[in-house]
């Protein structure tokens, strides 16, 4: 019992950084229907600008700021001048343009800051947390994650909803055509909105890299798993990237943990060849008419 | 008289005939253009050394498994970024079937190509009813996932050290031929075997019936096409090439182990076959060489330019492919191919 608590909270944390990275990728599909095969490296590249400015300055928070930043302007850099030349291009050509995206930032890194394993710190401490002699198996860092998720996925959808530039931000991924005759700049919604995502990405960068390492690749999986939480809750829901991240997480932890780390993988592709078999669109997309 | 007319109808019609057979009998130009291949190929293993014939055999498997790919994506309209994971299924099958039964070579090949193709048709089935992303999700976390499998079963598959599956050249070929051209052979006859095949399926009912789905699934659904057992179909002739890639890559390579068919692998396969064009047998000669070729020499540039040290030098190439593969599909959007083609047609209309 203790084991199995121990599991759900593992998997529950871990679940959080899918979630974040599946919600930067609906971010952007549901704007520009691009999918952004890009994203987990241009975290891998924020979290080594946080290292270099934690390495500088000693202030863990700086680097954090510093991340979040870059993945902004990197988000917002990437929309411009490698994804707005291929829309209205076969959809093909944007998936190729971000996976040239991937294979220029990983090789990038690789000559700035070469192949081997960096360690990066975490925020808070990560030894494990207990109830009187009970281990709970999560740390602080662990809530933290949590916590850290949560609370930007709230700030993005009350953005979404209550504000003026979320207003915008949704005409434009609804209809841009029509949008654009209302008056919304379309062009730097499809920027603001790469930009925050290569927000999101970052943060998943820097709360995923302690328990990782650092490395050119070390995100390739990461950004696998976030991928596939997005595709299990439907690219077109947000609720939907939060609860497949959450469920890949625990599925993942089960997995793990009962039955050993060389079978996590396979289980995480039973779980989506099952979501996908009986909803083919995703957990919570709702039905759509393909248009004739 | 009469004679003399007959005869000078005659004259004109007879070389007229014979191109008259090549351009009715697909199979018949196939054939003579793979003969001319194969005759060019010949010509250069034997003028190459032995690292080059290795390469030679590199690249074939390559192309192979590249062919597989721009059929499935380039005709039938269908996503994979998951197809190393069939060339593992081949590469596997072939070594296993090396060491524990001893088959002749070409029965290994074949046998590799029709595992894959039924893994393929499995998979298929599977992915028959999700479209774009939710496609491509599938195949990733396929390339992803299926290399473990060597390790939950690594008494079967040997784990990370993988199984071996050392070819020797063939007796008749004397002690002294050396086995990188032998396997450059091997590699380059089956790949053309395969382009054969392909060009035909493309040629064929199932070809057009497969660009009819890619252009719009609704309306070949209304013409009487039987949508899901084409697309599986198109799933089991990409496994089955994908799978003749993987035992090639096995044979020159003389092992298999997981971090041969990495997620890079099948990525990089999805590139190669955009870049060289899709939905052209051509485009993946394209896309396979260059695959190959070019990070090999970029990487040699570097460094004896002094451009990187020999930790760093590695992401050269990793660099310049994505630049390559940015600036390419913003210059020409159809792929080498294509952009060839674009070139050919204006010159010929000016």
């Amino acid at each position: 019992m203790v084991e199995f608590l121990e599991f759900t909270l593992e998997g529950l944390s871990a679940g959080m950084i899918y979630a974040a990275i599946a919600l930067s990728l609906v971010l952007i599909w549901r704007g520009t229907g691009v999918l952004n095969y890009a994203q987990g490296a241009m975290a891998m590249f924020t979290s080594f600008i946080a290292l270099e400015i934690i390495y500088v300055t000693g202030n863990y928070w700086l680097g954090f700021v510093s991340a979040l930043a870059a993945g902004l302007v990197i988000g917002a850099i990437a929309e411009r001048v490698i994804v707005r030349p291929v829309t209205g291009k076969p959809p093909l050509n944007a998936v190729i343009v971000t996976i040239g995206l991937l294979i220029l930032v990983e090789g990038l890194a690789g000559l700035l800051y070469g192949s081997n394993n960096r360690s990066f710190p975490p925020a808070f401490s990560i030894d494990g947390l207990s109830i009187g002699s009970v281990a709970l198996g999560i740390t602080r860092n662990d809530i933290f994650t949590g916590a850290a998720v949560l609370l930007a996925a709230a700030i993005l959808a009350l953005t979404f909803r209550y504000s003026s530039i979320g207003l915008r931000l949704r005409a434009t991924a609804f209809n841009a055509p029509v949008a654009r005759l209302l008056g919304v700049r379309v062009g730097r919604m499809l920027t603001l909105g790469w930009a925050l995502a290569g927000l999101l990405g970052a943060l998943a960068g820097l709360l995923v890299s302690p328990s990782t390492f650092l490395n050119p690749n070390s995100m390739d999986t990461i950004f696998v798993l976030g991928f596939t939480a997005a595709v299990i809750g439907g690219l077109e829901s947000p609720a939907g990237a939060v609860a497949g991240g959450l469920i890949l997480g625990v599925v993942l932890s089960y997995a793990g943990g009962y039955l050993g780390s060389e079978v996590v993988n396979l289980f995480g592709l039973a779980a989506l060849l099952l979501v996908l078999m009986f909803r083919p669109t995703g957990l919570f997309s709702s039905a759509q008419a393909r248009r004739v | 008289m009469t004679s003399q007319v007959t005869e000078q109808v005659e004259v004109p019609a007879a070389p007229r005939g014979r191109l008259d057979w090549l351009n009715r009998s697909t199979l018949g130009r196939h054939l003579a253009v793979a003969v001319a291949g194969a005759v060019i190929l010949y010509l250069i293993s034997v003028g190459l050394d032995a690292y080059r014939d290795y390469l030679m055999a590199e690249v074939a498997a390559t192309v192979v498994a590249v062919a597989g790919l721009t059929v499935l994506i380039g005709l039938s309209g269908q996503i994979s970024i998951g197809n190393g994971a069939f060339m593992a299924i081949g590469g596997y099958t072939g070594a296993l079937l090396f060491s524990h039964l001893h088959w002749p070579l070409a029965l290994i090949i074949i046998a590799a190509a029709l595992v894959a193709a039924a893994v393929g048709a499995i998979f298929g089935v599977a992915a028959a009813r999700l479209h774009g992303p939710y496609l491509a999700g599938a195949t990733l976390m396929f390339a992803v996932a299926l290399p473990f499998l060597a390790n939950t079963f690594a008494n079967q598959l040997g784990g990370d050290q993988g199984l071996g599956f050392f070819v020797t050249t063939p007796a008749f070929l004397g002690v002294n031929f050396s086995l990188q051209r032998w396997q450059a052979w091997v590699n380059c006859a089956a790949g053309l075997i395969a382009f054969i095949l392909l060009a035909n399926l493309i040629r064929s009912k199932v070809g057009r019936s497969w660009r009819a789905i890619r252009d719009d699934e609704i309306a070949a659904a209304l013409a009487g096409l039987n949508i899901a057992r084409l697309k599986i179909l198109a799933f089991v002739v990409s496994a089955a090439a994908a799978g003749l890639g993987g035992v090639l890559l096995a044979i020159f390579n003389g092992t298999v182990s997981p971090s041969l068919f990495t997620l890079n692998l099948s990525i990089q396969l999805l590139t190669a076959a955009v870049l060289g064009g899709l939905g052209t047998l051509a485009g993946s000669i394209w896309g396979g060489a260059l695959l190959v070729i070019v990070p090999i020499y970029l990487e040699d540039v570097a460094v004896g330019h002094g451009f990187a040290s020999q930790s760093t030098s590695a992401a050269i190439p990793i660099l310049a492919y994505g630049v390559v593969l940015i600036i390419v599909m913003l210059a020409f959007p159809r792929g080498i191919q294509g952009g060839l083609n674009r070139l050919i047609k204006k010159k010929g209309s000016a």
